[in-house]
């Protein structure tokens, strides 16, 4: 077990900058989620970590040592890929087994932690098999187990459960969140889920393009995401983000309706973000923003509205009451709640 | 809706059966020679000699296998049989194991190792493919005089083992490994020694068993080179025997005898094929990678 250090990490491909500079500490046993869309860098941060992609700038550290120049073997890691990559001709026995195998670790104590692992993944009837006699689900906690036995300092996950269908997912979720609470593993888990990181990070960092928008705990992330990329990947159905006139300390919306916005700042424009679930319907005579509802999705528990700001073409999603008798074509009159709003620089991005 | 369904069937079992006619004609076509081969070599020379040649087994098999092991061909062509099928059989082994030593070796460095010049010796391997062995006859005749290697099994093998064929049947193998493997195997500590050892080669036991017995058979039926790098009757292989026990008049020839030493260079090449197919069926089972 060992913490993580993160300094300037840098990463080109002939040239082309990938991963603009990331610094980062990750605690001891700290689960860190690195979450983004597909092809922001995630997998080359994390197999930057690994070893397995060479650093163009920065430094990494595990525990005190710096691993820049270390082989995979020597940072002292175990790694979950997304395909399980597990060796075919191998038992799911051996295939636990080859990592101590190789560093010359006693028959005995092999066999004694794999199976332990065995036990805690509830693999012990297929320790004979090979891995082509397994279903998805168990192919997983094989690649799973073979990290474990290692004890290694931390654990790299790269969307190791993005190969299983819905149900398995919650299940193998939960399943890796109480392994890191039994193991205490310092952890570093890539995926684009936005639920797999919510639920299971004790931070994030949030990824675009190469560059981490945000480091911080899921619930910071959700409350005052750092930028409007931040705001609009976090949350679901998406934040409505849309541009306002600043008139008076009040917020001039598409269509020309205002809105009193508390800690407008002393420019012409800005980005609001207002999240659907952070809006309720209010009477005609307070200030709102009239919304055209387009189609209503109901889901049970609660129903989604979607349509535009009245006189404009601005989309708006609003998250309404199962019970909602709202339908196509209504307009209904909504207000942010107090101080659940989001405000942000309409040439950086950044949060105000 | 029932014509529907069993038209098609009906129209594959008759294209079946037209196959399947077809492959029994190909058979007796490519069967019937070495049939005559086996049959002949149960005849005495008389009967060999005197049309036409009975379809059916003589009673002279075990008198001619007996006289062609118990020293008739050591009369004839100056060398036992035991020592021509020992010839072969080494030069044959030696050629197939070398192959996949070097073409493996090869294979190996490409695919799974960045170094100068990596794709230049990929194309120079490729463009070997282009001159084969009676291209470069002469030079490796010559380098093989100079190295004093004519007469011995080394210059029987050596000159015959680089193949940019298995090279690149083995590169197109590697290449179907999944990058991940190689970066799993690495996190467990595998070096490159290892991950070929532990993981690349078993993987490969089907491959390397196809190449083993195409390069067998390719180094059994090998000609022009043992043809020119021997010059003692000691160092012939079969398939040299053959052609110097055939005299030029007919009735000189002892056909009982060569058409024997003609089954013998037969049966090895079969018997690996049949012995090798198991691993090929496994093979061809055990798809997944
Ligand atoms: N071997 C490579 N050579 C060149 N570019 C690469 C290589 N690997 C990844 N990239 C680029 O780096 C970026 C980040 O890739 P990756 O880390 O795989 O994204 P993610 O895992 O977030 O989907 C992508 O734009 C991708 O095209
Ligand atoms: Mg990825």
């Amino acid at each position: 077990m060992a913490h993580i250090q993160l300094n300037d990490l840098r990463k080109s491909y002939a040239g082309q900058e990938v991963i603009h500079g990331i610094t980062m500490n990750i605690a001891n046993g700290e689960f860190v989620v690195i979450v983004g869309p597909s092809g922001c860098g995630k997998s080359t941060l994390l197999r930057m970590v690994a070893g397995l992609e060479g650093i163009t700038g920065g430094t990494i550290s595990i525990g005190d040592r710096v691993v820049n120049d270390l082989e995979p073997r020597q940072r002292d890691i175990a790694m979950v890929f997304q395909n399980y990559a597990l060796y075919p001709h191998m038992s799911v026995r051996e295939n636990m087994a080859y990592g101590l195998k190789i560093a010359k670790m006693p028959a005995a104590e092999i066999e004694a932690r794999v199976a332990k692992a065995a036990a805690m993944l509830e693999l012990e009837p297929y320790l004979d098999r090979k891995p082509r006699a397994l279903s998805g689900g168990q192919r997983q906690r094989v690649a799973m187990g073979r990290a474990l036995v290692r004890e290694p300092a931390a654990f790299l996950l790269d969307e190791p459960l993005s190969n299983l269908d819905a149900k398995l997912r919650v299940q193998m979720r939960l399943q890796i969140k109480d392994l890191h609470q039994t193991t205490g593993q310092t952890m570093l888990y890539v995926t684009h889920d936005q639920v797999e990181a919510m639920t299971l990070a004790d931070r994030l960092i949030v990824m675009n393009k190469g560059v981490a928008e945000q480091i911080a705990t899921p619930q910071e992330v959700y409350m005052t995401p750092a930028s409007e990329f931040v705001a609009g990947f976090i949350g679901s159905p998406a934040m409505n983000i849309f541009t306002v006139q600043v008139q008076g300390g009040e917020a001039m919306l598409p269509g020309g309706h205002r809105l009193p916005i508390a800690g407008l700042p002393a420019r012409p424009e800005v980005r609001l973000g207002l999240r659907p679930e952070d809006m309720e319907v209010v009477g005609e005579d307070v200030p709102g923003i009239p919304v055209v509802l387009r189609s209503v999705e109901w889901l049970g528990a609660d129903a989604f509205g979607y349509g535009t700001i009245e006189g404009s073409d601005v989309p708006m999603t609003l998250r309404l009451p199962g019970a909602t008798a709202a339908a196509r074509g209504q307009r209904l009159r909504v207000a942010p709640v107090e101080g659940r709003w989001h405000l942000f620089a309409p040439d950086t991005g950044k949060r105000l | 809706m029932d014509n529907g369904t069993h038209s098609p069937l009906v129209a594959r079992g008759a294209a079946r059966t037209l196959a399947h006619l077809w492959m029994i004609l190909g058979v007796i076509i490519v069967a019937f020679p070495v049939y005559y081969v086996f049959i002949a070599s149960t005849h005495s020379v008389q009967t060999i000699l005197r049309p036409p040649l009975p379809l059916l087994p003589g009673s002279e098999a075990f008198e001619n296998y007996r006289a062609a092991f118990s020293g008739e061909i050591n009369r004839i062509g100056g060398v036992s049989l035991w020592r021509l099928l020992g010839n072969t059989t080494l030069i044959a082994v030696g050629i197939a194991v070398g192959k996949i030593v070097i073409s493996m070796a090869s294979a190996y460095a490409i695919v799974f190792f960045k170094f100068p010049f990596r794709m230049a010796c990929f194309w120079l391997i490729f463009i070997t493919l282009m001159l084969p062995v009676e291209v470069r006859i002469q030079p490796t005749y010559k380098v093989m005089v100079d190295l004093g290697l004519i007469d011995t099994y080394a210059g029987l093998i050596l000159p015959l083992i680089a193949s940019a064929t298995a090279t690149l049947l083995f590169r197109q193998f590697f290449m179907t490994i999944p990058d991940e493997l190689l970066e799993a195997a690495r996190v467990d500590g595998a070096g490159p020694w290892r991950f070929f050892k532990d993981i690349l080669w078993p993987l490969s036991l089907t491959n390397v068993a196809a190449i083993f017995v195409i390069q067998f058979i390719y180094g059994w039926t090998q000609y022009l080179w043992p043809l020119l790098v021997t010059n003692s009757n000691e160092m012939n292989t079969i398939v040299i025997a053959l052609k110097k026990m055939i005299s030029f008049a007919d009735a000189d020839t002892p056909w009982n005898l060569v058409m024997v030493t003609s089954v013998l260079a037969i049966l090895p090449p079969i018997l690996v094929v049949v012995l090798m197919q198991r691993w090929f069926v496994k093979g061809l089972v055990e798809t997944e990678k």
